[in-house]
Formats: C-alpha cells, sequence, structure tokens
C-alpha cells in the first residue's frame, strides 16, 4: 500500500501535545459504564456469543482478549448497538442500548473492526461527518477535528482521501472519529492492528490519560503483552462465554497472562508442521 | 487447467445461491423466463426454415446483428459485466494468459446468457436444413459469431477496467467516455432507419450489415445456401478477423489491467477544506447530504446512474422522428424523474459496511433518509425542471406544461418516497467502492433486476392518478385535464413522500443493525 505521508514514525517528537480528550462531565452514578446480561447471537448452527455476562466498572480501562473466531467481535457489535442480540441486554451507564439506542450511542466512541469507513471522504471530511452526526455545531466540531488531528499526528494527511491512508492511519482516523463527541465509554476492536509501534505508544497515551479524566475505555486485542501493560482490567473470551474475567492481577494470577490465557484456552500445539513444507 | 477454472466459475455460482434463497428464487425466476423466450426463438429458427431464403437470412443477419451489440452494450448499462472470475483476482496463480484467456471465454461462453445464446446458435441449423452444406456452415459461422459475443464483452470489460486504473478516467471522466459508446447503438439505429424507411429496405440493411463484424457470421450460411462461394468466404474470413482483433485488443488490456493497480487517485486538498460539510448546515441531514453529495462526484458507482440522463432525450427524439413528431419529446422531464428518483432505490449498499458509522453515532432514520433524499434533489431538481422547459421550448407546447409538470412532480416526490422506504429494505451485491462501477458483484443480476422492477411497478402503481389525468388531457386535448394533473401530481407525490419518508425512516430504526449484518454477509460473499 502507498503512503502518501511519511508514517508518523519518522516526525520529529511532537512539541507540548495537545490536551488529551477528556470525556463530558457528567453527574456521579453508581451505574457501572457497560453491563452486558447473558448476551447470546447464533449464526445458523454456531453459537457465537452464548450467554455472555460481563461488567465493566467506570474508570476502568478494560481489556478484551480471546483467540480468533470467540466472539469478541460480535459481543462489541451487540453491546454498543451494530448488531441485534438474540437474547440479553446491554447497560450503558444504566441506558438500556437496545431500548433508547440513541440515548446509549451517545455515550458510546466506537471503532469497530471489520467494517469500512466512508473513505472517500478526507481525513478531516470524515471526523467532522461524525461530528455533525452526533448532533455538535460546526465551530465546536471544527476545533475538536483539529485538536485530534494534532492528537494523532494526522495533520499532514487531514486532505488526503481516507481510501488513501495505509493500514495504521486508517485505525488512528477511525480512532478520532469515536473520540470527536467526547464519549463517556470507548469500545475499541482491534485498535492496534497494523499501528506502527510509535503511532501505537501514542494511542496508548491518549487512552491512558481519557481513563484518568473519568472515561472507561474497553479494548479487544490479540495482544496479551500489550493488554498487560496497558489494561487494569482483563476478560479472557473464548467460544462465545468469558472463561474469566477480573483485574489483570487477579486474572494473571502470579503467571504472565499470555501464558494463563494459553492455559485456559489451550490448542497450543508442538508441530513443526507437515515434512513438505520443512524441507523448503 | 481451463477445466478448473471452469470447475471454480460453477462453484461460485453454486455457493453464492446457497447463501441466500431469493437469490435462488430470483435466478430461477430467471431462468424460466429465459426458457421460455429461448423456446420462442428456437421455434421461429425452425420456422425460418420454411420461409424463403431471403426472407430466412435477412432475419438471422439482423437478429444475430442485435445479439452481438446486445453481449457487448447490456452488461455496460444494465447489470455490469459478469466477472466472477475476475483477472485481477487470478494474478496471483502461474496460468499463462493463454490459459487465462481461453479460460475466461469459455467459462464466458458456459455462463447462462453463453449457454442460451449457444442453443439459439445451433438451431438455426434447422433453419439451413433445406441446404445441408447451409446447415454445416450456419454451425461454423455461428459459432464464431458467438465467439464475438462473448470476446466482445470481455474485451470492453477489460477495456473499462484498464481505464478505470488510469487516473484520469476514474472519477466521472471515466464514466462520460462510456456515454457516446452506448449512445452508439441507437445512432446506427438512427441512422439505418433513415436508410430503411420501410420494410422493403431491411434486406438491404442486412446485406449492408452482412459485411460489418456485427452481421458477417450470421450472413456465412445465406451465401452458400445460394451459392456465392466467394462472398461466403469472405465473410467467414472478417469473422474470424473480428475475433482476432478482439482477442488482440483484450490481451493488451488485460495485460495493462493485471499489472496497473487502481491508481491512487492522490488526491488532496488543504487542511481546514472541509468542502460541503461547511456549506450545507451543520445537522445531521445536512452532514448525510453533504457526504452524499461528495459521493456522488467521487464515486463513478452515483455517477454511473447519471449516464441515463442525457440518454433521455436522444432517446426520445429518435422515437419521435419515427413518428413524424417531437411530441414524446416532451417526456423528458418526467421520465429523468423517474429514473432518478429511483436510482437511490438501494443506496445503503452502496455505503456497505461503512453504513455502520450512521448506526454507531446514534443517527435517527429520518435524518439518514433526508439527508440522502436532500442530495439527490439537489442534482434531480434543476436536471428535470431543465428536461421539462427545454423540450417544451422546442415543440413550442406551453398549453401541456402543467400537465408535464405535474406528471413530474407526482413521479420525482413518489419516486423519493418508495426509495425511501425500499432503501430501508433491500440491500443488493453492488460492486464495492473503487471497483469498476460496470462490474457487477457476484451473483447480481437477477436479483437486482427483480427488486428493480418491483420498486418500478410500486412507483408507477401510486402515480396512476396522475398518469390517468395527464393521458386524460392528451386524449381531449384539454388544458384543464393539464392543471388537474399538476395538482394531482402535486397531492398524490407529496402524500406517497411523507408517508415513504416515515416508514423508511421508521424501519431503519428498527431494522438497521440487520441491514449492517447483511451488508457484512455480502461484502465476504
Amino acid at each position: 500500500m502507498s503512503d502518501p505521508t511519511p508514517p508518523s514514525a519518522s516526525a520529529p517528537a511532537p512539541a507540548p501535545a495537545p490536551a488529551v480528550p477528556a470525556p463530558a462531565a457528567h453527574a456521579p452514578s453508581d451505574h457501572p459504564a457497560m453491563q452486558l446480561n447473558r448476551l447470546s447471537k447464533r449464526f445458523g448452527d454456531k453459537v457465537a456469543v452464548d450467554d455472555l455476562s460481563l461488567t465493566v466498572p467506570v474508570g476502568s480501562f478494560y481489556g478484551m482478549v480471546g483467540p480468533n473466531g470467540a466472539g469478541k467481535t460480535t459481543t462489541l457489535s451487540m453491546a454498543t448497538g451494530l448488531l441485534h442480540p438474540d437474547a440479553g441486554q446491554s447497560l450503558i451507564h444504566g441506558v438500556d442500548l437496545w431500548a433508547e439506542p440513541l440515548k446509549a450511542k451517545a455515550l458510546i466512541g466506537n471503532l469497530s473492526d471489520g467494517v469500512k469507513l466512508f473513505d472517500r471522504l478526507t481525513g478531516e471530511q470524515l471526523v467532522t461527518y461524525n461530528g455533525l452526526l452526533f448532533g455538535l455545531d460546526r465551530d465546536e466540531v471544527a476545533e475538536r477535528v483539529a485538536d485530534l488531528l494534532k492528537l494523532l499526528d494526522l495533520e499532514s494527511a487531514a486532505g488526503t482521501l481516507v481510501v488513501d491512508y495505509s493500514a495504521g492511519m486508517t485505525k488512528k482516523i477511525a480512532l478520532a472519529c469515536a473520540l470527536v463527541h467526547a464519549p463517556r465509554l470507548l469500545v475499541l476492536d482491534e485498535p492496534f492492528e497494523s499501528v506502527d509501534p510509535v503511532s501505537a505508544a501514542n494511542i496508548r497515551d491518549i487512552l491512558t490519560g481519557y481513563v484518568q479524566n473519568g472515561g472507561t475505555v474497553i479494548v479487544s486485542s490479540h495482544v496479551m503483552d500489550l493488554v498487560q501493560r496497558m489494561c487494569d482490567h482483563v476478560a479472557v473470551v473464548a467460544n462465545g462465554r468469558v472463561l474469566v474475567a477480573g483485574t489483570v492481577d487477579e486474572v494473571r494470577d502470579g503467571s504472565t497472562l499470555e501464558d494463563r490465557f494459553v492455559d485456559l484456552v489451550g490448542g497450543r500445539t508442538h508441530a513443526e508442521g507437515p515434512e513438505w513444507l520443512r524441507r523448503s | 487447467m481451463v477445466a478448473t477454472l471452469v470447475r471454480l466459475r460453477f462453484l461460485v455460482l453454486r455457493n453464492s445461491l446457497k447463501r441466500s434463497t431469493w437469490q435462488l428464487v430470483a435466478v430461477v425466476i430467471g431462468a424460466i423466463y429465459g426458457l421460455g423466450i429461448l423456446g420462442l426463438v428456437v421455434a421461429a429458427l425452425i420456422g425460418l426454415g420454411f420461409a424463403p431464403v431471403e426472407l430466412a437470412s435477412t432475419a438471422l443477419i439482423l437478429g444475430g446483428s442485435v445479439l452481438v451489440v446486445g453481449w457487448i452494450l447490456v452488461p455496460l448499462i444494465a447489470f455490469g459485466v459478469e466477472q466472477t472470475l475476475e483477472p485481477a483476482r487470478l494474478v496471483v496463480f502461474p496460468l499463462s494468459m493463454k490459459q487465462l484467456l481461453v479460460g475466461l471465454t469459455v467459462t464466458g461462453i458456459l455462463g447462462v446468457p453463453g449457454i442460451v445464446t449457444s442453443i439459439a446458435v445451433l438451431a438455426t441449423f434447422a433453419t439451413w436444413l433445406r441446404e445441408p452444406l447451409a446447415a454445416v456452415a450456419a454451425v461454423i459461422g455461428g459459432a464464431v459469431g458467438v465467439l464475438i459475443c462473448v470476446i466482445g464483452s470481455r474485451t470492453v470489460a477489460a477495456l473499462s477496467t484498464s481505464l478505470q486504473s488510469n487516473r484520469r478516467f476514474r472519477e466521472l471522466g471515466g464514466i462520460l467516455i462510456f456515454i457516446p459508446l452506448i449512445l452508439l447503438g441507437p445512432i446506427i439505429t438512427w441512422v439505418s432507419q433513415g436508410v430503411a424507411t420501410s420494410a422493403d429496405a431491411l434486406p438491404q440493411l442486412a446485406r449492408a450489415l452482412s459485411w460489418s463484424p456485427l452481421g458477417a457470421p450470421w450472413s456465412v450460411a445465406a451465401d452458400v445456401a445460394i451459392g456465392d462461394w466467394g462472398p461466403a468466404a469472405a465473410k467467414l474470413g472478417i469473422s474470424l478477423a473480428t475475433v482476432a482483433v478482439l482477442v488482440l485488443i483484450w490481451r493488451r488490456s488485460l495485460a495493462v489491467a493485471l499489472v496497473t493497480p487502481p491508481a491512487s487517485s492522490a488526491k488532496r486538498v488543504a487542511k481546514g477544506k472541509t468542502g460541503l460539510f461547511g456549506i450545507l448546515p451543520a445537522t445531521p441531514a445536512g452532514a448525510i447530504a453533504a457526504r452524499c453529495l461528495t459521493y456522488w462526484r467521487r464515486d463513478p458507482r452515483y455517477a454511473r446512474q447519471l449516464i441515463i440522463v442525457p440518454l433521455v432525450p436522444v432517446f426520445l427524439a429518435i422515437y419521435s422522428g419515427n413518428m413524424g413528431s417531437l411530441v414524446l419529446l416532451n417526456l423528458t422531464g418526467p421520465l429523468i424523474a423517474f429514473v432518478l428518483a429511483l436510482a437511490l432505490y438501494t443506496d445503503i449498499s452502496y455505503d456497505g459496511t461503512a453504513f455502520a458509522t450512521h448506526l454507531a453515532d446514534g443517527v435517527r432514520g429520518i435524518d439518514d433518509r433526508l439527508g440522502r433524499l436532500w442530495a439527490l434533489s439537489v442534482i434531480a431538481v434543476p436536471v428535470i425542471l431543465l428536461g421539462t422547459f427545454i423540450p417544451v421550448a422546442i415543440t413550442d407546447s406551453w398549453a401541456s406544461l402543467p400537465m408535464l409538470l405535474g406528471l413530474a412532480v407526482a413521479v420525482y416526490l413518489t419516486g423519493l418516497g418508495v426509495s425511501a422506504v425500499s432503501s430501508s429494505r433491500i440491500v443488493i451485491p453492488v460492486p464495492q467502492a473503487g471497483d469498476n462501477p460496470f462490474k457487477s458483484a457476484p451473483g447480481a443480476g437477477f436479483s437486482t433486476m427483480l427488486s428493480g422492477f418491483a420498486t418500478w411497478g410500486v412507483t408507477m402503481a401510486l402515480c396512476l392518478p396522475a398518469i390517468v389525468l395527464a393521458i386524460l388531457s392528451v386524449v381531449f386535448d384539454s388544458v384543464l385535464y393539464g392543471w388537474l394533473t399538476l395538482a394531482a401530481g402535486l397531492v398524490v407525490g407529496a402524500i406517497a413522500f411523507v408517508i415513504g419518508l416515515r416508514m423508511g425512516a421508521a424501519q431503519l430504526d428498527r431494522r438497521g443493525p440487520d441491514l449492517l449484518a447483511r451488508l457484512k454477509r455480502m461484502r465476504s460473499a
């Protein structure tokens, strides 16, 4: 893929970074940021999500890990209103998402995996579009878009069509779209996939700052190491169920998260591959 | 290797049918319909065997020429080029160019249209049974004719792909270049109608066509039948040369297309330039309208829908010319209104999974609907008004203006209402953004046609009051009925528009996630 602008790795270290976006101020409440009650989804014969319940406390940095096909994306889609659950509930700060979708969705910033963006817009247009869809006024959108582009080091690519972005830049612009309305809960499906290490570290700082300001973040990822360093809570999901959930220290139980994960999920093999493949 | 490609093509077809019952139903209906037509054609060809040689050869040459033109043009106008085996996807396999060309040709012949065409061509054997040698010549000529059809359509497909990979043609320009090509058909008809003002001239037209690539393969047998060996050989030569030239062009453009990935447009604007987003109102509906308009300009899949606009007056002028008066030209406005209002009957399909943005951002159904219709109207309303006023000025029939405006208003508003409902319900496989807009998405053909005709039919039915009044005003030559048409058009259109908008919005609020689920499935199809 062509990369019309230099990757951020080669850019000089950003001078005083713009303020990390803070979630909109709100009256404190005792509802968890997200509560999933017995969510289920089946596709034909395959049960993708099986009676899954999960509670994400306010102010937590929550990691969701699991093998491919574990049902992470399906779960997050149902939690954020992109997919009708067969059964179950998703409460966002106490608002039942499937009963009051517009109210609940206004609280969520969503970066979903496996869907496209309106990529014939420029990066700046795309973030503006998302801001306007959330009902922000024009001046406010313009200000926030400028801040976000600066924060994510996308200023030089602001006027480029998103379709011409590299995979990592696309993730970053999608993150900007999720942040523009200052949500109280960020739901990020595979936010670090194909993001270069420097950008990943920047994104991590942004998310950490966001949590320190009272926001809640849920990320799904395959990268155990990242989750262990970044998150304070983690849930291990396999076959559409939560195998274990809690604080990272509880879950890893003295071992590393990766080893615990392999123990829980199983399926590790030590084969060297078929004989014909070893010859080449 | 060729056999593997053919098997692959049928496997893809079978699996895509397995995924969707509706598509299967559509294919079955299409097959029954196709078989019916094929039966009629075969019967007619056998019947021609008892007709005078002159008549039989005229009919065959004209029919054959139409067939070739159809093979080449119909995919461009209507369904997109069937590319289950897209050459670009085969490029990673060690296939020689020759294997690729042969494989694509064979799969083309073995598709449904190819099989139907081949059977019809074989039936010409029966037409010439009275002259056994001619019958043999018919099969040989016919085989070459089928090759011209199949390879011709593939060549056009490859050409449109390689034009696509040229950046300059990627946006609107890529579409505009096909307008003269599509107009070629009507223009040829027009010219030849000038020559053939009566049925007596048809044999002459056929004789002329028989020396062109369109008619040559079908006329070999006719010449053999009357013992004209020289012309028969010459025409077979013309046919074979046509195939050779087509293969050459195909090979060239395929070679270019395979090594030239769609160029990035690398279009950049200065930071802070948000284009239409800064001009249209800063509301969700306004933002959606701005987004749609940006797409109308940047995404050739939308522009493709506009090709039809300049064609409407041209076709009407041709038919008016045949009738000896320009009255039909007056229908330009209402017809454009009809076509454009329904252009977006499955708008969300074009969004693809990007539609998830609207879902995640909590966009109300009504804002989604209004934004899209708003964008369309910015383009369509001026065009419709021009299409109504200019012809009236040309034909100086100002008395018909209220009637025509009434029809246009009725059709446009009703069409918008119907599209608002249908596009919140129907998603069909369409080329993805950035794909060749002329490509038909896998398994689209019949289901696209079916849902398209359904929305057309519903719109027509809802407009019936205005249409009836319009007809009455023409029949009785009455200005009063014309004004009544305008009134009825406004009322009927407004009602259909409001109801459609509300139904569509409610439906979208309720079933938006299901639409997204279907779009996701389709994308992986």
